[in-house]
């Protein structure tokens, strides 16, 4: 048999390039009606009044009273609500629908609504809402959650210490950018909600059916359609729409279609979240890292959605791939009147790792140590504990990974001679990191219990029975792949059809990294029952999760396995800059990472030049800024993505470290190719220029500051 | 306010009365229920909705069905008939260059249109002719390395 990694034919392939494959914008139903939103245009403010022009006819609106059970998004906390009330929190929010059967017509009856504000004073930003001590947004502070923790004797550390190091680093936000808009189509038939749409939680989306209907689950049924890209911006959001286009189902007896057009994705969707990271690290006389004081604040928004679980992404990864035994971790996320920041590929390691490595660098530069080795001093091992006092129960390959990636790029030529002859500026730099894979802490187990099945038919054909999403990222191929081998079956045997809650068990979001290690894991469990029964003509098996032995998490103190498993990267960036104007151009990108065994190496390879693009993005291009509460970039001529102009191919290797719990020894890797980017990129900035640099992204206009010594 | 319009749609001549500044890309996916080209951006940046109009390669999201009275525009739906499809198609596939799909129609166009004009292009040559086109998931490395091998594969299809 061939190793499971040879590529294999994509299921959606076929689909896709031919360009049949219908998208929530592509669906026609009979009689179907379009939606339209009316969103608020102001950041904060009570409405007094909404003066509604006379409904031409065929046409109904839809607002908070058309909704039977909770008007709140079901997510961490209820403080979301799907309409507005009485009040506006951002300029974005949704205030009531209108639908009707030409989408022109109903987009101007939109224009034609007028609301009466009466605007309050709104927190715009992250240093506004950490001075306010009054009026806050939700609750009576001005956080939707604040955490710490410590390990060891940060006091005691900081007496012996010869030094301190203290940086603080800013990030900005980063636009999804999925190339296909949020949509959803919702129909109502014999007393059943049936929502399609373009989405990476199927059951998210159930949950929040039942609170705004207050129905049971055998009347919502939730399918997904192809997904024009997700990377955690179709995790928690598409709720959002999916309820407003089932409310208005329901209110006029037809289908009804809402997808966004750009701006008002860009507009009203979620984004990653602006963070202010300070880190001061306490050095012995010989450059050892005694000690560290870590203190985190993001930026999570009007409402809470899921910043509390972003920041436990941020403070659990904070603490990088270093073993230092001293810490004292703090973080806070607050409220602010923008729109909500939310998941996004990588999840809080991205705004963590950048503000890590970059002072690593900052370290190794004010002591003059090389920042390789100071790194390599301090590399976590097997065995070691993490920050949380987890236990890295496999292998660290971090020493094998960087002294490849270093090799694979030339690194330290390349370092010691930053200068080229052109009259422009070369640099290269690194960055080690990791992502810890699946729910933090117990969460699978506590929050989720994921379940799948698999159905054999009378032909022989085996259906695969999970919510896991095809996005783009190759989960029904890869999940396919894993039941065809462990049934020893060909892959032609096996269906993966988008996910439909009438028939699909909860397995679990499409998020964290978890799709491979943990769905798969139960769909190989669910497969080695099956394959006993095999001579049975036509019978079903399920696998539920079950918590590994030996592994623990507190989740009040932050203490013990903060995830169930850590993919490791390293990452090399070159670049070229001109020092009159600072622009810059990427000149090489290498990668080496441990995922374990892959799946198949198609689909990873995919990911790693996705990621990284996606990466290098949030670190070099992608600029979003709010200026009075509004968006300042909200469309592509603004908010300017990577274009095939813009990166080189990347290099990279995948180190072979097989994982104990995933299926065929896979782990997590989805976003573990985008958090490296970053850093490696500022620090090849910092190596070209001789200048530190603390803020994101790394524009031309913030590096000519920089050079000016701004 | 209707006027007509005929052109060469997919090789078959129509003809329709529609309001002249309506967009090429809703006449397309809305009168002929061509929904292959995607709506990225409804505004020229992303390329999801590009498609041949005389051979060029054009974004449809800005273009009036005006402007096309009287030419010749190919959709994926009629290119995926041809065999310089299937040449694209068996590269795609194999250089892994298509996740969610959303830009491919695009970029197969795109990718016609270059490899058109000239048919043994660089990789400079290759990302030029993609800079319209937005893809948020590849990275482009694998779409670049598709047309290459197309390019190369496909011998006589693009003389
Ligand atoms: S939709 Fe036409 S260029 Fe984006
Ligand atoms: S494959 Fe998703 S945008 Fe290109």
């Amino acid at each position: 048999m061939k190793p499971i990694t040879e590529a294999a034919n994509r299921l959606d392939f076929e689909d896709k390039i031919t360009g049949a494959a219908r998208y929530c914008a592509d669906i026609r139903m009979e009689g179907m009606l379009f939606a339209k939103t009316l969103r608020a245009t102001v950041a904060r403010a009570w409405i007094r009044a909404i003066h509604i022009p006379p409904l031409p006819s065929g046409m109904a609106v839809i607002d908070w009273r058309d909704i039977p059970g909770k008007n709140a998004v079901p997510i961490v906390t209820d403080d979301q609500p799907f309409l507005a009330e009485n009040c506006v929190n951002y300029v974005g929010e949704p205030i009531l629908l209108a639908v009707g059967p030409d989408r022109a017509e109903t987009a101007s009856f939109i224009r034609q609504i007028v609301v009466e504000y009466e605007e309050r004073k709104p927190i715009l930003t992250l240093e506004e809402a950490m001075g306010r001590d009054g009026d806050f947004i939700s609750g009576n502070q001005p956080w939707f959650a604040s955490y710490g923790y410590d390990k060891g004797d940060l006091e005691g550390a900081m007496r012996r210490a010869a030094r301190c190091v203290a940086d603080t680093f800013t990030t900005g936000y980063q636009e999804q950018a999925y190339l296909e808009p949020q949509g959803m189509v919702a129909s109502f038939e014999d007393g059943v909600i049936t929502v399609r749409g373009s989405m990476q939680c199927p059951y998210y989306i159930v949950d929040a059916l039942k609170n705004a209907l207050g129905w049971e689950t055998d009347r919502i049924r939730v399918i997904q359609l192809p997904t024009g890209g997700g990377f955690g911006g179709k995790e928690e959001y598409p709720s959002i729409p999916a309820v407003h286009a089932a409310l208005a189902a329901i209110k006029t007896g037809k289908p009804v279609q809402l997808v966004f057009d750009r701006k008002e994705d860009i507009l009203c969707t979620t984004k990653r979240h602006p963070s202010q990271i300070t880190i001061k690290s306490y050095l012995d006389a010989e450059g050892n890292i005694l000690a560290r004081d870590i203190d985190v604040a993001a930026d999570g928004g009007a409402y809470a959605g899921l910043s509390s679980v972003v920041l436990q992404r941020m403070i659990y990864s904070i603490g990088g791939v270093y073993r230092v035994e001293n810490l004292r971790i703090h973080g806070r996320v607050y409220a602010t009147n923008k729109a909500v920041s939310g998941a996004f590929r990588g999840f809080g390691g991205p705004q963590a790792f950048f503000a890590m490595e970059t002072h690593m660098e900052h370290i190794a530069r004010q002591t003059g140590m090389d920042s390789v080795q100071l790194r390599q001093r301090h590399f976590l091992r097997q065995e070691d504990s993490t920050s949380t006092g987890g236990h890295l129960r496999s292998p660290v390959p971090l020493h094998e990974m960087t002294d490849l990636a270093l090799r694979l790029s030339d690194y330290y030529r390349k370092r010691e001679q930053p200068n080229t002859d052109s009259g422009k500026l070369r640099g290269i730099g690194c960055s080690v990191f990791f992502h810890g894979c699946g729910f933090t802490g117990s969460g699978e187990q506590d929050l989720i219990r994921p379940r799948v099945r698999l159905r054999k038919d009378v032909d022989g054909i085996v259906h695969v029975l999970a919510s896991s999403a095809e996005i783009g990222q190759g989960a029904m191929t890869t999940l396919s792949k894993i039941v065809a081998r462990t049934l020893s079956i060909p892959l032609s045997q096996v269906r993966y059809e988008y996910p439909d809650t009438k028939v699909c068990p909860d397995s679990g979001p499409t998020v964290a990294s978890r799709s491979v290690l943990v769905v798969g894991k139960l769909l190989l469990q669910a497969g080695l029952e099956m394959k006993k029964r095999w001579s049975e003509k036509a019978f079903e098996t399920e696998a539920r999760f079950t918590y590994p032995k030996g592994f623990s998490w507190d989740k009040e103190n932050h203490q013990g396995d903060a995830y169930l498993e850590y993919s490791w990267g390293a990452n090399v960036v070159e670049v070229e800059l001109d020092p009159v104007t600072c622009d810059y151009k990427i000149k090489g990108v290498w990668a080496v990472y441990d995922a374990g065994t892959p799946i198949d190496k198609k689909i990873v390879a995919g990911q790693v030049e996705g990621g990284m693009a996606q990466g290098l993005g949030y670190g070099g291009m992608e600029n979003l800024e709010y200026a009075d509460g509004k968006p300042v970039q909200v469309s592509f001529t603004d908010y300017i993505l990577p274009t095939s102009l813009d990166l080189p191919p990347v290099t990279f290797r995948l180190v072979d470290n097989e994982s104990v719990l995933g299926p065929y020894g896979a782990r997590g890797l989805g976003e573990l190719t985008l958090v490296g980017a970053a850093p490696a990129l500022a620090a090849a900035i910092e190596n070209a220029t001789g200048r530190p640099v603390n803020r994101l992204p790394l524009t031309p206009e913030y590096l000519l500051e920089v050079m000016n010594g701004g | 306010m209707g006027e007509k319009i005929s052109f060469v749609l997919n090789g078959a001549n129509v003809s329709l009365e529609t309001e002249p500044m309506r967009r090429l890309l809703d006449v397309l996916r809305e009168d002929f229920g061509l929904t292959g080209s995607k709506e990225g951006c409804g505004e020229g940046e992303c390329g999801a909705c590009a498609v041949l109009v005389d051979g060029r390669l054009i974004n449809s999201c800005l273009m009036p069905v005006l402007a096309v009275q009287g030419k010749r525009v190919v959709t994926i739906e009629g290119f995926r008939e041809t065999a310089r499809f299937h040449a694209l198609s068996g590269s795609f596939d194999r250089a892994g260059a298509v996740q969610c799909g959303f830009c491919t129609p695009g970029m197969l166009l795109a990718a016609e249109a270059l490899l058109t004009d000239n048919p043994d292009p660089t990789e400079e040559d290759i990302r030029g002719a993609l800079s319209g086109n937005l893809c948020r998931c590849t990275g482009y490395t694998a779409i670049v390395e598709a047309i290459r091998n197309a390019a190369r594969e496909g011998e006589g299809l693009w003389p």
